[in-house]
């Protein structure tokens, strides 16, 4: 008989349960009167054998419940268990509400991070086989992870043997016209095997074919799903025809499936064949592709390195000028996408752990509270019978009962957390991080937030049993059995208390520091103002804009045309704005300087001539730029003093020359003038040695307008856009923002900004969760020393003694809680150096501030405990015995 | 109730099986077919008979159902099964093998 039949057989009984037990009782019936028949033949009267019937028989009631536990199923009592549990719970709202809740924060905290993680960490790369996916670029010394020239590219792909395939990618942007206006659009570059090598497949349509992407070839792009929908209305004879990019007809092949993402370069709406046509492609020493490869099956990260180090190193002694100090970088591809933010999500998973901790170490208290109210109960029902797996059961029910209940609140919360974490994200954020799109409580999460519900009901149930035995059952029957019970739960709280104050002492300081370093970040001192600033950023099609002087001419009639509105102080263009990026950069070498051949890296902008006071720059010495400082004269550039006083210790700078590496003639520039440092780089980022170039000698299709207004800076932003349009209707205008916004949107603010948040709603959790904890343990110590208080009092212990009795006793956790929290908060941050800024992880205000924070709070919590014990009543207190 | 011995642990399921070789049996029945056989030393306890019985049918190597009896009373009567006739045939080749083995040890324990 195997198992599914069996099965198959309690169930009939389970739906026949009526007709089970009244059969039963009938054979029973049946069988006591055969017996009864008997014994009256034996020479019984029939009174008598009735009675010796029954006594033969036993207790019918207990021989039928053998027989239904047999082929009942153990849920049955299961469900007793619940009833009982669930009225438990009822009973104790207090409880079950604290209990409940508490564990929902700490379920609903690390599931909602766990989400990200998940996203983030653990699956980032939508692709087949992700992690033989690798991010091949060239690398210098300032930049470990540079990009790649066209020609080495080719070379790369040539020479190497561990890649399957190589590929390349660069970001791209194209004038599309639409019925509103020509509208900026972002696209990307990619050689014909790119999509391969990634292994995607377009959904409509085809792949780019081998020599697409050769000069010369018809252009053809690809369309991403959400432009296909847009733009296109999802037609599927969108296949074969043309669209206008830039002024440039490009035959569409095909459509991207839907889940495609490139964490990259999401937001590119058109893929297109890259042909090396731009000036840049065609020469060695101009940088800028990022390359992907594939790597061959055995092959390791490592070795790829080496192969394409010693290739680099080849290549370096071929063309000794260009590649001079060129080396390789070969990374997995998920550790470029999110190298960035594993740290904070680590730190804040960490966080989240902590809190759960916290949850979990409370709830337990509660419970063995709890478990010691109940004593009695489970001792009287021990008397009666009850065996200890019974007993044990009972409690292992109740866990499970809270757990269930805690953790289908915490998944609410989890749900809304992430909802609320998404939207702290910014757009731009979130082309950066698109495998975030799948994020929701998927099998993935679920499985976690099962795994955590289950640790917990595991700890939830022991804890209780694992009291009761420590403790002699049969101590529970009588009154005294409480001492020696209270004292053990009392140390033991104790400990558990100071464990979750020195906690709470990590977290706030944590968030002290990031508040600390958030604060310093934007407050930095830029160099420049950055209030009453507005910036557009404007793209000319270059098809229109061929030649240099129709640019400069454009970039004129417009900086007349923004200053004329009103509002308007003054009006700059500049290639890059200020507080970017350490990028776009130029190797420099001076006339006159010895030069041994190094890359002398420094950041290149080209600018306008009122750029330095729109932005409200200082000049240290020499003139800023004037409008006239155009392709008709000679060319001069601006250096800022950190170009100065690297390159130019204690010399005059002014009227020295400086080129490109070869000091070309045509290179070769006047240095005119020295500004004070002014933020190019990110905030974090240290500052370099930059060049400023007159806009007007050196023009570009694509630059920022900047404007200082009298007034909100916000208002002119539509007016801007309508200007520009207004001088060339195929210029594309992307929305413009403020300075500050800017500043405060961008990637390193936000980190900073987010991780501060998150972790100081941790702390604040942890802190209410710590006190709470404090509370507990305090009253219950209260609630079981009244008599001894009682006695104290009635021998003349004035109220003030017994206040300073229970602050005795808090102050003593407190003060431990807050020494081991300071000593971990001292090594927790300097676990996570990398998001402080400006602040050490000793910083003495922080660590002074939390332990004061959260002295107050915890004595604050002693003081009610410490209020009723000191208005104990002694003559009730010792009655009460 | 130490005045008779008790059934041997695991046994009663084979005597109820072997008790239903001869013919289908109520319950009353089964016990005082297994006293009688015995010569009223095993007494087959209503406590143990009633739950082994749901436990041979659970396992199907009885059948169960309602019939008359010669006084023309209502009574479940038990058949043995197929299953049920093996499994008979496994538990006692194991009964006697276990008894064997019993005797040989002690056989040598007075031997010795």
């Amino acid at each position: 008989m195997n198992a599914v039949s069996r099965f198959v057989r309690k169930v009939t009984i389970l739906l026949g349960r009526r007709r089970f037990g009244r059969e039963l009782d009938e054979e029973m019936a049946f069988h006591r009167e055969q017996a009864e028949k008997e014994f009256v033949a034996g020479g019984m009267t029939a009174e008598a054998a009735k009675y010796a019937a029954m006594r033969q028989f036993g207790n019918a009631t207990r021989l039928k419940e053998k027989s239904h536990e047999l082929v009942g199923f153990k849920a049955e009592t299961v469900v007793q268990d619940l009833k009982f549990a669930l009225r438990q719970l009822r009973k104790n709202p207090g409880f079950a509400a604290t209990a409940i809740l508490i564990l929902a924060l700490g379920i609903g905290a690390s599931v909602a991070i766990f989400a990200f993680v998940d996203a983030a960490l653990i699956k980032p790369l939508p692709y087949p086989n992700p992690t033989r996916l690798v991010d091949v670029t060239e690398s210098l010394a300032l930049f470990p992870r540079g990009n790649l020239s066209y020609p080495d590219y080719v070379d790369w792909k040539r020479m190497n043997t561990v890649f399957s395939s190589m590929e390349v990618y660069t970001g791209t942007g194209y004038g599309l016209s639409t019925p509103s206006g020509t509208e900026p659009v972002p696209g990307e570059r990619v050689s014909a095997g790119f999509f391969s090598t990634l292994g995607i497949a377009p959904m409509l349509g085809r792949d780019f074919r081998t020599g697409e992407d050769a000069p010369g070839a018809a252009p053809v792009v690809i369309l991403s799903y959400g432009t296909w929908q847009r733009r296109f209305g999802g037609r599927n004879d969108v296949v074969g025809q043309t669209v206008n990019l830039s002024g440039v007809s490009h035959t569409i092949i095909g459509v991207l499936p839907r889940g495609f993402q490139f964490a990259l370069r999401d937001n590119a709406e058109f893929w297109e064949a890259l042909q090396p046509d731009t000036g840049c492609e065609k020469r060695r020493s101009c940088h800028d592709l990022n390359g992907v490869g594939r790597l061959k099956d055995g092959v390791s990260v490592a070795s790829a390195l080496a192969e394409m180090k010693s290739i680099a190193q080849q290549l370096e002694r071929q063309y000794p000028d260009s590649n001079r100090g060129q080396g390789a970088s070969v990374v997995p591809l998920s550790e470029v996408i999110v190298g960035d933010i594993r740290p904070i999500l680590l730190v804040l998973l960490g966080g989240a752990g902590l809190l759960l901790f916290i949850a979990c170490v409370n709830v337990s208290s509660l419970l063995l509270v709890r478990a010691e109210s109940r004593r009695r109960e489970i001792a009287v029902r021990g008397a009666l019978g009850a065996s200890r797996a019974r007993l044990s059961r009972q409690f292992v029910t109740e866990g499970l009962a809270l757990v269930a209940a805690g953790s289908m609140a915490g998944l609410g919360l989890a749900y809304g957390g992430m909802r609320v974490l998404m939207g702290l994200l910014s757009k731009d954020m979130m082309i950066g991080m698109p495998f975030l799109r799948g994020l929701g409580l998927n099998a993935h999460v679920l499985e976690f937030a099962g795994c955590l519900a289950l640790l917990a009901a595991m700890l939830f149930s022991t804890t209780p049993i694992l009291h009761f035995r420590f403790s002699n059952m049969r101590d529970g029957l009588t009154e005294g059995g409480r001492t020696s019970a209270g004292t053990l739960w009392r140390r033991m709280g104790a400990n558990l208390v100071v464990i979750e104050l020195a906690t709470a002492v990590v977290l706030l300081t944590g968030a002290g520091l990031l508040g600390k370093s958030l604060y310093k970040l934007l407050h930095l001192d830029l160099g420049f103002q950055t209030d009453h600033l507005a910036t557009v950023d404007v793209g000319l099609p270059e098809a229109a804009f061929s030649k240099d002087a129709q640019v400069v001419a454009f970039g004129r009639a417009l900086l007349d045309r923004a200053k004329s509105l009103p509002g308007v102080e003054s009006a700059a263009i500049t290639s890059l704005l200020p507080v970017s990026c350490n990028c776009d950069t130029d190797w420099v070498r001076f006339v006159g300087k010895p030069y041994n051949g190094i890359h002398n890296e420094v950041n290149e902008r080209e600018v306008s001539a009122g750029l330095f006071t729109t932005l409200h720059a200082k000049l240290k010495s020499g003139r800023f730029f004037n409008d006239g400082d155009d392709a008709t004269k000679a060319n001069v550039v601006i250096i800022n003093e950190a170009l100065a006083r690297k390159y130019f210790p204690g010399e005059d700078p002014i009227g020295k020359r400086m080129g490109d590496t070869e000091l070309t003639p045509k290179s070769i520039r006047e240095i005119v003038g020295v500004v004070e440092d002014f933020k190019d780089a990110g905030l974090d980022q240290e500052q370099w040695p930059a060049e400023y170039e007159p806009f007007n000698q050196s023009p570009y299709t694509y630059f920022h307008l900047i404007v200082r207004t009298v007034q909100d800076e916000r208002a002119i932003l539509p007016t801007l856009t309508a200007a520009i349009h207004q001088l060339s209707p195929q210029a594309a205008v992307e929305e413009g923002s403020t300075m500050t916004q800017r500043i405060n949107d961008s990637q390193t603010a936000y980190i900073h900004r987010s991780a501060a948040w998150l972790v100081g709603g941790f702390a604040a959790l942890a802190l209410v969760l710590g006190v709470v904890g404090l509370y507990g343990v305090i009253a219950y110590s209260v609630s079981q020393r009244t008599r001894e208080i009682g006695v104290r009092m009635a021998l003349g212990a004035p109220r003030s003694s017994v206040y300073q009795l229970i602050f005795k006793e808090a102050g003593r956790l407190i003060a431990v809680g807050v020494v081991v929290g300071l000593a971990g908060s001292v090594g927790a941050a300097m676990l996570m150096r990398k998001l402080l800024f400006g602040v050490q992880a000793w910083d003495a205000g922080t660590l002074i501030g939390v332990a004061v924070v959260l002295a107050v709070s915890a004595l604050l919590a002693s003081y009610f405990p410490a209020r009723r014990a000191a208005s104990v009543n002694p003559t009730e207190a010792l009655r009460a015995e | 109730m130490a005045k008779k011995p008790d059934l041997l642990p695991g046994t009663l399921d084979m005597l109820i099986l072997k008790t239903l070789t001869r013919a289908p049996l109520h319950g009353y029945g089964i016990a005082l077919s297994i006293k009688r056989l015995s010569d009223d030393v095993l007494t087959v306890e209503e406590g143990s008979l009633y739950p082994a019985l749901q436990r041979l049918l659970l396992q199907g190597w009885v059948k169960a159902e309602w019939k008359m009896t010669e006084t023309n009373r209502r009574a479940r009567f038990y058949t043995l099964t197929a299953a049920g006739r093996k499994q008979l045939g496994i538990e006692l080749s194991e009964f006697e093998q276990m008894i064997a083995a019993i005797g040989r040890v002690l056989r040598d324990a007075k031997e010795a």
